[in-house]
């Protein structure tokens, strides 16, 4: 045992093959830079955050006392900006896409390593960009940049934002032409299409969306800053121009962007729900073909948003009924993973926990995506509380979750220790108890009718407040705690060896954490996905030899 | 010889992710007609725009390109042309390992693409000139009663504004591959390039195809309406 | 210089003539006056020219299969953006 030690610490791996700052800011390694992503998205994580608690204290009284309004619409507008394109945008992809890709395709490096490395730096340009634009003023539009406010009224950064915005997007463009490239081009000998991971299906549907989505974002936010700079007209209503036309262009992307987050977070879930069940997955051919269903329809739909905002009725009739198309793909998944569960053997490590916690969580968001995608009742509660509830159930409760779930499963991988299990499990239950608590209550909120964005509300809405503002406390215990043990472990964490959850994939035949070249041999696979049933019949069987 | 010399070739180019000088290619053209499939999308956002007001106030688009200047248009989408043509050559001599042919016909697209853009200058300047330029400069006459094209001056002004978004953004797009057309032309000047390692030529002429190709769609959309 | 008689340099010069009679094609009908057929007369050049283009000075005739299948979906994904964008405008008065 000690000799196996020894010769483990000894080995050369992706962190201690080189030295340096230099060696990590210059690094063309796809795992190098996950983990510069890595950093730099929790930096802002905790940037939004921080903007969330002010947010929730402000709501804590009915009276607009901590900040004035300005500052509240300006508070707001960061946490979106913040949350939505520097991290829920990039996390699950940049982070563990950009690790895992390679590995479980079984290729040395993602297609254009070079790319990848600038991505990263394109956006942290992006970031600074918008940080520049909070320090200096900050920005009051809301997250959506909605003209003509945007273009003509406002008074606040808004340009430095749009710009941040803009520039952070080719990181995702960047980031979306290299994994579709790579998992065309780089698969390891003998895996078909019909082999890969899950996670590789997902990432797929999300690039293409990326590289679809993301430069209809860019050049709309471009034409706001020229309106701004140069005074082009082309929202200008006083020209006669079209004030719907910004929301068309600008949730033809933002929507999918739903997707974007969601989908990769699915593909965690699929991973970890098969692994803790010791099962294959149940209907593998549905659960990937839906992703490539999710990407495509995902692009049907953006007009939900707009259908109080004076869209004709014919084609808001035509945009709910395709919304409901949407939700298919979505519950085969839900429904694929709870018959994978079924008659499973299934362990309740902290991953799953995270699993089960997104399962429910994200049924729920989904489901009120659907009240909100008929007609007559999003009438009554568009722009409500109950939106926002809607949309933090998938992306804090799905997608957040997904990535939490996805960093406890892979983190032994990552860095080859092992983080303290009742710690982690404690925070899976904290984060899972505080989101429920602070976002439950904002739909009953919403459904009696507190609007969103205000900063003072009436007395009767208060107790909801209150508990929606303690939850929100909870909730960030929760995910201030995998910061601590995740960084305890680095040091004090037991030795994780190559596969701790007896997992099937590609990144489990590798030592943790893995060689720069991430395999000794390139593999060749002549296995199915999620093989588990063989897994585990071949530790059952005494070794003879 | 000849094999040693290949081998050592491709041993050279090939970086150490990829298979072989094949898997190499095929790689880069994919990720190159993928960044193609984003400047479509990016471009498409205007077009949208552009579909839309010009069905909502196609009069006003009639009297705003009727101040194009259709012979200076004419002249850039045949330069443009002109420019393809040395592109594809300079690719063709590069694939053969033809260095000097490659650096003429480099330059020559250079020398279109810089006309092009001159040409642009000259346009731009005239708008500057006659007022038709967005912004507190720009100033359109209404026009009179009973005349047989009735517009409104503030919808010319969108009309211009589309224009300048694209044709400008175009203009950024040709700046750029001047650029890395410089770019090639001295890697090719350092010898970089053989019949085994060629992409970055191949890929640059994809990008300045494609510019090719937003162009001739914008040179009939913006300066050939001209009835009512 | 390479004095192979390369066909392939005979057919760029070929598509670059045609490119540019179509140019002028485009131009001169641009002066007729056909009502609708202006518009479509000038949008159906361009795509011929477009289609050059792409098909002989990009090589897209040779492009593995998904590459063909990666421009297919960007035409497919911008015919999306503005057909249901216009579904919006163009029946947004009907029955008023």
């Amino acid at each position: 045992m000690a000799s196996a030690a020894i010769t483990q610490d000894e080995k050369t791996n992706y962190l201690n093959a080189d030295y340096g700052i230099k060696s990590w800011l210059l690094t063309t390694d796809h795992k190098r830079i996950a983990l510069l992503y890595l950093i730099s998205i929790t930096m802002f994580f905790f940037l939004g955050g921080f903007f969330a608690m002010l947010i929730r204290l402000e709501l804590l009284t009915p009276a607009g006392d901590l900040v004035t309004s300005d500052t509240y619409n300006k508070l707001f507008t960061m946490h979106g900006i913040v949350m939505v394109f520097l991290f829920l945008i990039p996390a699950v992809p940049t982070v563990l896409g950009n690790f895992l890709v390679p590995m479980m395709i079984g290729a040395k490096d993602l297609a254009f390593p070079k790319l990848n490395l600038a991505s990263w730096y394109v956006y942290m340009l992006g970031g600074g960009w918008v940080l520049y634009a909070i320090i200096t003023g900050g920005v009051d539009t809301g997250w959506t940049f909605y003209t003509p406010y945007s273009t003509t009224f406002s008074n606040t950064n808004v340009v430095a934002a749009a710009v941040g915005i803009f520039i952070a997007g080719f990181s995702s463009i960047f980031t979306g032409i290299n994994f579709i490239v790579t998992i065309h081009r780089m698969r390891a000998p003998g895996l078909t299409w019909r082999r890969l991971p899950l996670f590789i299906w997902s990432n797929y549907a999300t690039s293409v969306i990326m590289v679809l989505g993301t430069p209809v974002l860019a050049i709309t936010l471009l034409l706001v800053a020229a309106e701004r700079l140069f005074h082009l007209g082309i929202f200008n209503a006083q020209l006669g121009g079209d004030p719907l036309l910004f929301q068309h262009l600008f949730w033809f992307y933002s929507h999918p962007a739903v997707y974007i987050m969601i989908l990769p977070g699915m593909g965690v879930i699929s991973e970890v729900v098969t692994c803790f069940s010791r099962k294959r997955v149940f209907g593998y051919d549905f659960v990937a073909l839906a992703s490539i269903c999710i990407a495509v329809l995902g692009f049907l739909v953006w007009a939900h948003h707009m259908f109080v905002a004076g869209i004709s009725v014919y084609a808001a009739m035509v945009f709910s009924l395709l919304t409901f198309f949407v939700a298919i793909p979505s519950a085969v998944k839900v429904f694929n993973w709870i018959a994978t569960m079924y008659q499973g053997s299934i362990s309740f490590e902290t991953p799953m926990l995270y699993a089960f916690g997104f399962i429910g969580l994200f049924t729920m968001g989904g489901m009120t995506g659907l009240f909100l995608g008929s007609l007559g009742i999003d009438v009554h509660v568009h722009d409500t509380y109950f939106v926002v509830a809607h949309f933090h159930y998938v992306m804090v409760g799905g997608m957040v979750m997904a990535y939490m779930c996805g960093l406890h499963f892979w983190w032994p991988k990552i860095t080859g220790k092992m983080y303290p299990e009742g710690w982690a499990k404690l925070s899976a239950l904290l984060t899972f108890v505080g989101f429920n608590l602070t976002f439950f209550p904002q739909f009953i909120l919403g459904y009696m009718g507190m609007p969103r964005r205000y900063h003072a509300y009436p007395p009767e809405f208060q107790v909801l407040n209150v508990l929606s503002t303690a939850g929100a406390s909870v909730l960030a215990v929760g995910y201030v705690l995998p910061m601590i043990y995740f960084v305890w472990s680095l040091r004090y964490g037991q030795d994780a060896g190559p596969n701790p959850w007896r997992a099937a994939g590609l990144e489990w035949m590798t030592s943790s954490p893995p060689p720069t070249s991430n395999f000794e041999t390139t593999p060749v696979v002549t296995w199915e996905a999620y093989n588990y049933d063989e897994i585990d019949k071949q530790q059952e069987v005494p070794v003879a030899s | 010889m000849p094999a040693s010399h290949t081998a050592e070739h491709a041993s050279h180019d090939l970086r150490h992710h990829f298979a072989d000088m094949e898997q190499q290619k095929e790689t880069a053209t994919l990720g190159m007609w993928l960044f193609l499939v984003t400047e479509v999308m990016f471009f498409g956002g205007m077009f949208c725009a552009y579909l839309l007001y010009r069905l909502d106030y196609y009069t006003a688009w009639v009297a705003g390109s009727e101040r194009m200047n259709i012979y200076l248009g004419t002249t850039n989408t045949a330069v443009l042309i002109c420019s393809s043509l040395t592109m594809v050559l300079a690719v063709h001599f590069a694939k053969l390992g033809n260095r000097k042919a490659t650096a003429i016909f480099l330059i020559l697209t250079i020398v279109l693409g810089l006309g092009f853009l001159g040409i642009k200058a000259v346009e731009y300047h005239e708008h500057w000139v006659n007022h038709e330029v967005p912004g507190p400069n720009f100033h359109f006459e209404a026009p009179k009663p009973g005349a047989s094209l009735q517009y409104s001056p503030k919808n010319v002004e969108i009309f211009f504004s589309l224009y300048f978004a694209m044709t400008g953004l175009h203009a950024i797009h040709m700046i750029i591959g001047v650029g890395l057309l410089t770019w090639l032309l001295v890697r090719n000047a350092r010898g970089d390039f053989s019949p085994y390692y060629n992409s970055p030529v191949e890929m640059t002429g994809l990008y300045w195809h494609f510019v090719d190709v937003v162009w001739i769609y914008l040179f009939p959309l913006l300066y050939l309406i001209r009835h009512k | 210089m390479s004095e192979h008689a390369q066909p392939t340099v005979k057919s760029f010069f070929g598509i670059w003539l045609a490119l540019l009679v179509l140019t002028a094609i485009t131009t001169a009908a641009s002066f007729l006056e056909l009502g609708p057929f202006n518009a479509i007369v000038a949008l159906f050049i361009a795509t011929c020219k477009a289609s050059l283009v792409v098909l002989f000075f990009m090589e897209a005739r040779h492009l593995p299969k998904i590459t063909k299948v990666v421009i297919i979906t960007a035409l497919f994904f911008l015919g999306i953006l503005l057909t249901l964008t216009m579904t919006d405008f163009m029946t947004r008065l009907l029955g008023r």
